[in-house]
């Protein structure tokens, strides 16, 4: 494993995340790299499903939602630690990503696509009016919750280290999963799902175990997202910009590749903090996002890496 | 609440569900002729919508008069909407052509919240009602009931009657079949893309004679298209129109009981529950 | 010898038409049984019934003493019961290398990633894919994507391997190559199930033949046999001057 190229490069984005804001502890460019974070944690876990198992999960955002209202939940009136907290809400996350998957995955292609849309809609609609969710008001965090880490500043730092983690992680889960023979089968199904289950791929278990899995992690950081703001609300846990921001990353990276939804979540967020301090673009993100994803899905299908593995092809037996 | 109130709020419901009807019957007649989930059916809803409040408020036109040049932009939008997004995704994998409508339809709610923002917008629609024991039926409602069936049975009789109909079915039949018996397969998928969009923006506009709305209202009518269908069965215009009233008849069913904040959470359930329960529609008729 | 197959009473329909009508016959290990019947007869559904993309209506299906009737096809596929398909199925945008790859992995061995490479690699050269394992296999001719579908099932081990129509769309060197190939598999006992329509090439490849017609077993028995069969003659090969010369070149 040490001596695969693409573990350094995790290696390496995660030090310098983690390097960069806490030399000189520069708190506005941490501020910066958290949203960077999420973009790449939702991105890399979504891949797995949509660009190795060929499944557009347009609801991808209940995970990171669902988790952060669990651990702010569990951190309020039953008072948990945030570690306890945050687990708990990963693997109840997980658990209902499994059980949920096993009845929608059986719907294949564009049904699955509606049900996830669906699903994010029943389940923000649920919420809302989900009286110890706090109802379309959310739930908000006393200020001491931080004491136990050493009150807010260190806190925040916490947080931002933790997040870095889960990202990197994120990486190489998508790795692991792309090398394995778990991701031959997801990679079989994404080609042809009837010959997947013809030459023996198990794929109604793989898909709601690859469902199941990559919801962990956003969970995870949607707890640590909504712990840090210690406010969540219906309309900013499942905001569904996200999901479509997660759409649009992986399709600018490439889809199916390891090291797309990194390099699209890193050009994403470029893109849109130069759009967001123009005048002119700054209430157009949706627009612009969406023209984007038209001209990859029209001229680009594969994404920048799928492109740069076409021209130079033993790029993609190093990074893959 | 007494039985006639119910029967009273089923009935109106009915009306109002017939017009979900007409909205899916657009987005499942393209999906029958070209595997093609029009994710941009929100927002065409959404744009007939408008398209009545402008038309109304700004050129005075009388409400109803609004229908015809709805269709007609409808129709245009919808050729233009097939040549941009569509066209190019007709035999790739069904996730592009899913991507390619979601991003247009991204483009169109940007492009009108940036515009418009989110505010509600009322368009004063009267039209006398009709009163039954104590309860009075909206006029808007249940002239929006006749409409719907006007140009539902217009799209049956352009279906099973017309030469150009038969083509499309035929399309949605056999692609490959009927391009070797001489049909333009292109240019009858633009019209029938063309036609499901036209019906999605008659059924906005109609939807917004009845009820206020916002440039995002076109989600949950999108969501409920969805709902239609699955229970009418997938590309079956006719199961449309039946799963629509099912729907109708449903929600009319209960609002008297449970808050309306709910009525999504149903209707999403009830979604899931089909499309595994029934994957080929519970209004599906026997087809090979 | 013994059985490794066993289709008792096997019936399906779709829509009132009974497509496979109480079959049964018997495949014993080590042998290449030719199923063959005119288009339309039940063939490929009997294919499916066999592997769990169909469940049978009625009927039992028995692989090696055990009963599959009805188990999804990656239980069977597990159990060493592979398949090619008619129309050639190929894992498009993945390499020959990485389609034999998921038949190593997920057949009989159950493979570990790194080992079902090797035998990935085995399967393609065994029927002469050397030149391509790294290409996409979108980008094959149509005999390739026949080889690779025949690659494939063999990277899985299989004890019994159903052939569809493997020399379909062939020229006539392809299909000596092909031919040449499932010998090969043979003298490595695997036991074949054959459907096919060039007459000569199942008539010199089949040890016994089972005719189908309207989903009901028409006749079995040796190439030489079935050929001069009346019944068979009637209602598939119809002439029987043809029958004759396809007799004369059976193997029997």
């Amino acid at each position: 494993m040490l001596r695969r190229p693409f573990f350094w490069v995790i290696a390496l984005v995660v030090a310098v995340f983690a390097a960069a804001p806490a030399i000189g502890n520069n708190v506005e460019l941490r501020e910066s790299l958290v949203l960077a974070t999420v973009y790449i944690t939702l991105a890399t876990n979504l891949n797995v499903v949509l660009g190795y198992a060929g499944y557009v999960n347009f609801g991808s955002i209940v995970f990171f939602g669902l988790g952060g209202y669990l651990c702010v939940y569990l951190m309020g009136a039953p008072a948990w630690p945030l570690p306890v907290a945050l687990f708990a809400a990963g693997a109840a996350v997980s658990l209902l990503a499994l059980v949920f998957g096993l009845g929608i995955l059986r719907l294949r292609g564009a049904y699955f696509a509606l049900a996830t849309i669906g699903v994010n809609e029943g389940v923000e609609a649920f919420v809302e009016n989900f009286t110890p969710f706090g109802g379309s008001s959310g739930l908000y965090l006393p200020v001491t919750m931080f004491k136990p880490l050493g009150g807010p500043m260190a806190a925040l730092w916490i947080v931002y280290f933790l997040l870095v983690a889960i990202m990197g992680a994120s990486l190489y889960l998508s790795y692991a999963v792309k090398r394995s023979k778990f991701g031959l089968g997801l990679l079989a199904i994404g080609q042809n799902e009837d010959a997947a289950q013809v030459l023996g791929v198990p794929t109604r278990r793989y898909k709601a175990l690859a469902y199941s899995l990559t919801a962990f992690l956003p969970a995870l950081a949607g707890g640590l997202y909504f712990f840090k703001s210690a406010f969540i609300q219906p309309s900013d846990a499942f905001d569904l910009t996200f999901s479509t921001e997660a759409i649009v990353i992986i399709m600018l990276g490439g889809q199916g590749t390891v090291t797309g939804p990194a390099l699209g979540a890193y050009l994403y967020e470029e893109l849109r903090g130069w759009l967001l301090t123009s005048d002119t673009f700054s209430n157009f993100q949706l627009v612009i996002a969406g023209s984007l994803l038209l001209i990859i899905v029209l001229f680009l299908p594969g994404g920048l890496m799928g492109w740069l593995y076409g021209r130079w092809p033993r790029l993609r037996s190093l990074l893959e | 609440m007494s039985l006639f109130g119910i029967i009273a709020s089923i009935i109106d419901g009915v009306l109002v569900g017939s017009v979900y009807g007409l909205a899916a019957m657009g987005l499942t007649l393209i999906w029958g002729v070209m595997d093609v989930v029009n994710l941009t059916h929100g927002s065409m809803i959404v744009a007939g919508m408008f398209a009545l409040y402008l038309l109304t408020s700004v050129l005075g036109i009388t409400p109803y008069a609004t229908l015809l040049p709805v269709l007609v932009g409808g129709f245009l939008v919808g050729l233009a909407l097939y040549w941009i997004a569509v066209h190019r995704m007709i035999g790739r994998a069904p996730l592009m052509s899913l991507l390619s409508t979601f991003s247009v339809n991204l483009v169109l709610i940007g492009l009108g919240t940036a515009v418009w923002g989110t505010v509600l917008f009322n368009v004063p629609v009267s039209f006398p009602g009709v009163t039954w024991q104590r309860y009075t039926f909206p006029g808007t409602h249940l002239l929006a009931a006749a409409l719907t069936a006007v140009i539902a049975a217009c799209l049956y009789v352009f279906l099973y009657r017309t030469r150009l109909g038969k083509a499309i079915r035929a399309v949605a039949g056999n692609r490959q079949a009927a391009e070797l018996m001489g049909i333009p397969t292109t240019r009858v998928l633009a019209l029938a893309f063309a036609l499901g969009v036209a019906l999605a923006g008659v059924s906005g506009m109609l939807i917004a004679t009845l009820f206020p709305f916002t440039l995002l209202s076109g989600d949950a009518y999108q969501l409920k298209s969805f709902v239609v269908i699955v229970l009418g069965g997938l590309g079956n215009p006719t199961g449309a129109l039946l799963g629509g009233i099912a729907l109708g008849l449903l929600e009319g069913l209960v609002t008297p009981f449970i808050p309306v904040s709910w009525t999504l959470v149903i209707e999403f359930a009830l979604f899931v529950t089909v499309l595994i329960a029934f994957p080929r529609g519970v209004f599906a008729l026997r087809r090979s | 010898m013994t059985a490794i197959l066993e289709v008792q009473e096997v019936g399906k329909s779709f829509g009132g038409v009974r497509a496979v009508d109480r079959l049964s016959f018997v495949i014993e290990e080590r042998e290449i049984l030719g199923l063959i019947g005119p288009n339309g007869a039940g063939k490929s559904t009997l294919f499916n019934l066999i592997n769990g993309v169909f469940r049978p209506d009625a009927g039992r299906v028995r692989f090696c003493g055990a009963d599959i009737t009805g188990a999804s096809p990656h239980r069977v596929a597990r159990l060493g019961l592979a398949r090619t398909h008619q129309i050639v199925q190929p894992l498009e945008a993945m390499t020959v290398l990485e389609n034999c790859a998921v038949g190593a992995c997920f057949g009989r061995e159950n493979l570990p990633r790194a080992r079902a490479q090797e035998a990935a690699r085995e399967a393609a050269v065994f029927v002469g894919l050397e030149d391509r394992l790294d290409t996409p296999a979108a980008q094959l001719t149509i005999a390739g994507k026949k080889r690779l579908e025949l690659a494939r099932a063999l990277a899985a081990q299989p004890l019994l391997l159903l052939l569809d129509e493997v020399l379909a769309g062939l020229n006539p060197t392809e299909v000596e190559r092909m031919i040449g190939v499932i010998r090969r598999l043979r003298e490595r006992g695997i036991t074949i199930l054959i459907i096919e329509h060039l007459m000569q090439a199942i008539m010199s490849l089949s040890d016994r033949i089972v005719v189908l017609n309207y989903g009901k077993r028409l006749a079995e028995g040796t190439p030489a046999s079935v050929a001069n069969d009346p019944q068979v003659i009637e209602a598939y090969l119809g002439d029987p001057a043809l029958a004759r010369e396809l007799a004369g070149k059976t193997r029997a």
